[in-house]
C-alpha cells in the first residue's frame, strides 16, 4: 500500500498565510519588455517590500498560525521551513523563525529543499512527527520570494507569499488528515546551481513531462489508494505556477472550476513557489464548512507532488477568524512599478 | 547505373519526444523500416541529421546508429545539408545502390530539437544559414524568411491571408495522418488571428520545432529478393545548390536550386511537371511552398499562391502537396523531414494513405530543402 497514514489521527490546528502588500502587474513587466508570446499568463504578482525575506514572512505566517491553533510555542518540537529562496545556503531560516516566535530551545528546526514541494514535503514531515508520538505539535511553513531572471518568462509569475500549518492530533484538530501519497522522479525541470543567482527551466519541458505527469499521479494516486472520485471533495488545490495550469490538470482529472477556484490564487499573487498550493489551501480553509473535503496537491520541479486529503472540523468555525485571512492580504496591495520592483529585488547594480 | 528501388519504410509519430534519445528515435524507424523490407540486414546506413552535435552532443551518427540497430561493422556515415538532409542522405543512399556498390541500403532521417531551450534550437537552426553575413548580424532563420515572404508579397501585391491555403491544407491532411504532430483542422479564422514570430510569418505559417525519425530500405529494382510486390521504384535523384546568402542571390524571389534540382530531376525521370501526381514539398513556411512550386514549374512566377486559392492542392485536386500533413502539420524534425517525405510518397505510391489516398498516384515527388533552398534535393518516385 502506498498510502500515508500515521498510527494516530493527526490534522491541522492552525494555519496561517502571509502575502506582501506590494503588486507589480504583469501588463507593467511587459511594457519594460515587449509583451511575452503567448499572452500574459497572469494579471499581477506579489513583490516582497526591501526588509522582507522568506525568514520575516515565515514569522508572520508562523504567528497567525499560533493564533488559530491557540497553543504556546513552546508546544512545537518541530519548525521546519520550505522554501528555494532561504536567506542562507548554510544556516537554517527555521531557526531564525523558531527564535522568533519564542519556539526554540526544545525543537527541531531544519530546512527544506524541494522546489515548490518544500512546504509540503515539511508537512509530510510534521505529520509523521507527531503521528509517530515524537511530538504533539509540529509546524510546516512553505514560503517564497522566487527571483524572476528579468526578460525570462518565469519573470511574469515568480511571486511571494506562503503559509504556515501546525500539525498536532486529531482531537484538537480543525481539519483531519485522511492521508496522504507522494510521488517522486528525478526529472530536471527547473534548477539552480549553488552560485547562480536565477534558476534555468526547461521551457516546453516543464509542461507535460514535469507539472502534469506529477501533479495527476500524485493526485490520483491518492484518490485511488482512498478510494475516492473527485465529487466526493469540496475543494481541490493544485500548485499554480500560473493560472493555466492547475486549471488544466483539475479538468484532467475531473474536478471542476467551482471546486477549484477559491484555492486558486496565482492571478492575484502569482506563483508563492513554496508557498503556493499550502496558500491556496489556506484560502480555502478561510471559507470550509464543517465536513467538507479537502484535496492538497503540490508540485516541485526535479520532480514530485505531495497530495493530502483532509476532512474539516467543527473546531473550524471558532479558528477561522482569529488571524488575518488569505484574501485579506491578497486585497492588501499597492501597486509598484518596474523601476520600484527592480529596485526592491535587487535587480539594481550597485557597484 | 542502375535503377533503384524502395522495399520497406518505417518512421516515428513527430512530437515532442522527452521521453526518446536520439538514438532511441532512429533505432525504431530504421528497426520498422527493415522489418516492412523483410530485411536483417544491410550493407551501409546513410544517416540525414542537422543538429544532433549541436543540441544533443553526439557526432558521428553513422557509426552510432548502425551499431545501435545491430549493424555494427557495416559502412555507416552522416549526411548533412541542413534542413534538407534527409533528402541529401536519400541521395546518397541512391547513389550507394545505383552505382552497384550496394545491394541493400538503409537511409535513415533523425532528429532531436527539443534536446535543449528555445534559445538554443533558434540559434541552432541558424546553422542554415551564412555565418559571417547573416547569422553573426542577430539574423534568426525565420527572419530571413520573413524577408523573402515580406519581398514577395510587395513584389505581387498579396496580403498574408493569401498563404492561408497551405496551412489549412497541411492541417486538413494531417488529422488523417497518426504519426502527426498537429492533427486538428485549422480555420481561416485562426490563421488569421495567430501571432506573429517575424512579421509577417505567424506561428501559422511554421513548421514546429519537434523530433522524429523515419527511414527507407533501399534496393536494385532488379534483385529486390521477392520485396517486389509494394517496391516503388526512384524514377529520379537529383540536387542543386544556390548561394546561402539571400543578399548575394541574383533573384531573390526565385529558387533557383530547386529549379536547377527539379529540371535534372524531370529529365532524369523523362517527364514534365503536369505529369507529377502528388508533390511533397518542402513546407518550412508558407513562402517557401510558394516559391518552391514556382521554381519546380508548376506555377508562373508571382502566382504561386494561386494554385492553392482555387483549391488545387488538397488530395482531390490538380496537384496535391503536403499530402499527409507536410511540414507544417505532420512536422519538420529538420534533418529527419527529407525522409519522412520519401516515406509518404512511397505509401501514397503503395496505395495505402487510407483517407488522404490521392487517386490513380503513379508519380510522386519529393523535395527537402537546406536553408533558404541554399541546397535542393528532389526524388521522384514512380509505381
Amino acid at each position: 500500500m502506498k498510502l500515508m497514514k500515521p498510527k494516530r489521527d493527526v490534522g491541522i490546528i492552525g494555519y496561517g498565510a502571509y502575502v506582501p502588500r506590494y503588486r507589480i502587474r504583469a501588463e507593467e513587466i511587459a511594457r519594460v519588455w515587449g509583451g511575452v508570446e503567448d499572452g500574459l499568463p497572469l494579471e499581477e504578482k506579489a513583490v516582497a517590500g526591501l526588509d522582507e525575506d522568506t525568514v520575516t514572512m515565515s514569522i508572520e505566517a508562523a504567528r497567525n498560525a499560533l493564533a488559530r491553533a491557540g497553543i504556546g510555542p513552546q508546544q512545537l518540537r518541530a519548525l521546519w521551513v520550505g522554501s528555494e529562496s532561504h536567506a542562507y545556503a548554510v544556516k537554517p531560516s527555521s531557526t531564525i523563525v523558531a527564535e522568533a516566535i519564542g519556539a526554540a530551545g526544545s525543537i527541531l528546526a531544519a530546512d527544506w529543499e524541494f522546489a515548490c514541494k518544500a512546504g509540503t514535503e515539511a508537512l509530510q514531515a510534521a505529520i509523521g512527527l507527531v503521528g509517530s508520538e515524537m511530538a504533539e505539535y509540529a509546524m510546516a511553513i512553505g514560503m517564497d520570494t522566487a527571483q524572476g531572471r528579468p526578460h525570462d518568462a518565469l519573470e511574469y509569475t515568480a511571486g511571494a507569499g506562503g503559509a504556515a500549518y501546525i500539525v498536532g492530533p486529531a482531537e484538537n484538530a480543525l481539519a483531519i488528515l485522511e492521508g496522504s501519497y507522494s510521488y517522486v522522479t528525478d526529472t530536471p525541470d527547473f534548477f539552480r546551481r549553488e552560485h547562480q543567482h536565477y534558476p534555468q527551466h526547461g521551457n516546453r519541458f516543464t509542461g507535460e513531462p514535469a507539472y502534469f505527469d506529477h501533479t495527476l499521479r500524485g493526485a490520483q494516486g491518492l484518490l485511488d489508494e482512498l478510494g475516492y472520485k473527485p465529487s466526493d471533495f469540496a475543494y481541490a488545490i493544485f500548485h499554480q505556477p500560473n493560472v493555466k495550469f492547475p486549471q488544466t490538470a483539475a479538468k484532467q482529472l475531473g474536478f471542476t472550476k467551482e471546486q477549484i477556484t477559491p484555492g486558486l490564487l496565482s492571478g492575484k499573487i502569482g506563483n508563492t513557489y513554496s508557498g503556493a498550493a499550502m496558500i491556496g489551501n489556506t484560502a480555502v480553509l478561510d471559507i470550509a464548512k464543517p465536513g467538507d473535503r479537502i484535496l492538497m496537491c503540490s508540485f516541485g520541479s526535479g520532480a514530485g507532488s505531495d497530495a493530502f486529503s483532509f476532512v474539516v472540523t467543527e473546531k473550524i468555525r471558532e479558528r477561522h477568524a482569529k488571524a488575518p485571512k488569505t484574501m485579506w492580504y491578497v486585497q492588501r496591495r499597492e501597486v509598484i512599478d518596474y523601476a520600484l520592483y527592480a529596485r526592491y529585488r535587487g535587480k539594481l547594480v550597485m557597484n | 547505373m542502375r535503377d533503384v528501388s524502395v522495399v520497406g519504410i518505417g518512421q516515428t509519430k513527430v512530437k515532442e519526444h522527452w521521453d526518446k534519445s536520439l538514438r532511441g528515435l532512429a533505432t525504431e524507424a530504421v528497426l520498422a523500416a527493415m522489418q516492412d523490407a523483410h530485411v536483417d540486414h544491410a550493407d551501409a546506413l546513410y544517416v540525414g541529421n542537422m543538429l544532433s552535435g549541436e543540441l544533443t552532443g553526439q557526432e558521428n551518427l553513422g557509426a552510432l546508429i548502425a551499431d545501435a540497430v545491430g549493424l555494427r561493422g557495416i559502412e555507416a556515415l552522416k549526411v548533412e545539408a541542413a534542413c534538407g538532409g534527409g533528402g541529401a542522405a536519400l541521395r546518397v543512399g541512391y547513389l550507394a545502390v545505383a552505382s552497384g556498390q550496394f545491394d541493400v541500403v538503409i537511409v535513415a532521417g533523425a532528429e532531436k530539437l527539443t534536446e535543449t531551450s528555445n534559445c538554443s534550437t533558434t540559434a541552432a537552426l541558424a546553422l542554415a544559414a551564412d555565418g559571417d553575413y547573416e547569422t553573426m548580424h542577430g539574423i534568426s532563420f525565420v527572419a530571413l524568411n520573413a524577408l523573402l515572404m515580406k519581398r514577395y508579397m510587395y513584389e505581387f501585391d498579396l496580403v498574408p491571408e493569401d498563404f492561408a491555403a497551405f496551412t489549412l491544407n497541411s492541417h486538413a491532411n494531417a488529422v488523417n495522418n497518426p504519426y502527426a504532430m498537429f492533427r486538428s483542422a485549422i480555420t481561416l479564422d485562426q490563421y488569421k488571428k495567430s501571432r506573429d514570430i517575424a512579421d509577417p510569418i505567424s506561428v501559422m505559417d511554421s513548421a514546429p520545432v519537434c523530433d522524429g525519425a523515419a527511414a527507407l530500405v533501399l534496393m536494385p529494382t532488379d534483385r529486390l529478393n521477392g520485396n517486389g510486390a509494394r517496391a516503388v521504384k526512384v524514377a529520379a535523384s537529383a540536387s542543386g545548390t544556390d548561394s546561402l546568402g539571400l543578399h548575394d542571390r541574383r533573384d531573390p524571389m526565385w529558387l533557383s536550386a530547386v529549379e536547377i534540382s527539379s529540371k535534372k530531376a524531370y529529365a532524369q525521370a523523362g517527364i514534365a511537371p503536369k505529369e507529377v501526381d502528388l508533390f511533397e514539398v518542402h513546407d518550412a513556411f508558407s513562402i517557401m511552398s510558394v516559391m518552391s512550386l514556382e521554381a519546380a514549374g508548376f506555377a508562373e512566377r508571382g502566382r504561386g499562391v494561386n494554385l492553392a486559392r482555387e483549391g488545387e492542392i488538397g488530395i482531390q485536386g490538380k496537384l496535391p502537396i503536403s499530402t499527409m500533413g507536410g511540414l507544417k502539420a505532420r512536422g519538420h524534425p529538420v534533418g529527419a523531414t527529407g525522409v519522412y517525405q520519401a516515406v509518404e510518397a512511397v505509401t501514397q505510391l503503395r496505395g495505402e494513405a487510407g483517407k488522404n489516398q490521392v487517386p490513380d498516384a503513379h508519380v510522386a515527388m519529393t523535395q527537402s530543402l537546406g536553408g533558404v533552398a541554399a541546397n535542393a534535393v528532389t526524388h521522384i518516385f514512380v509505381n
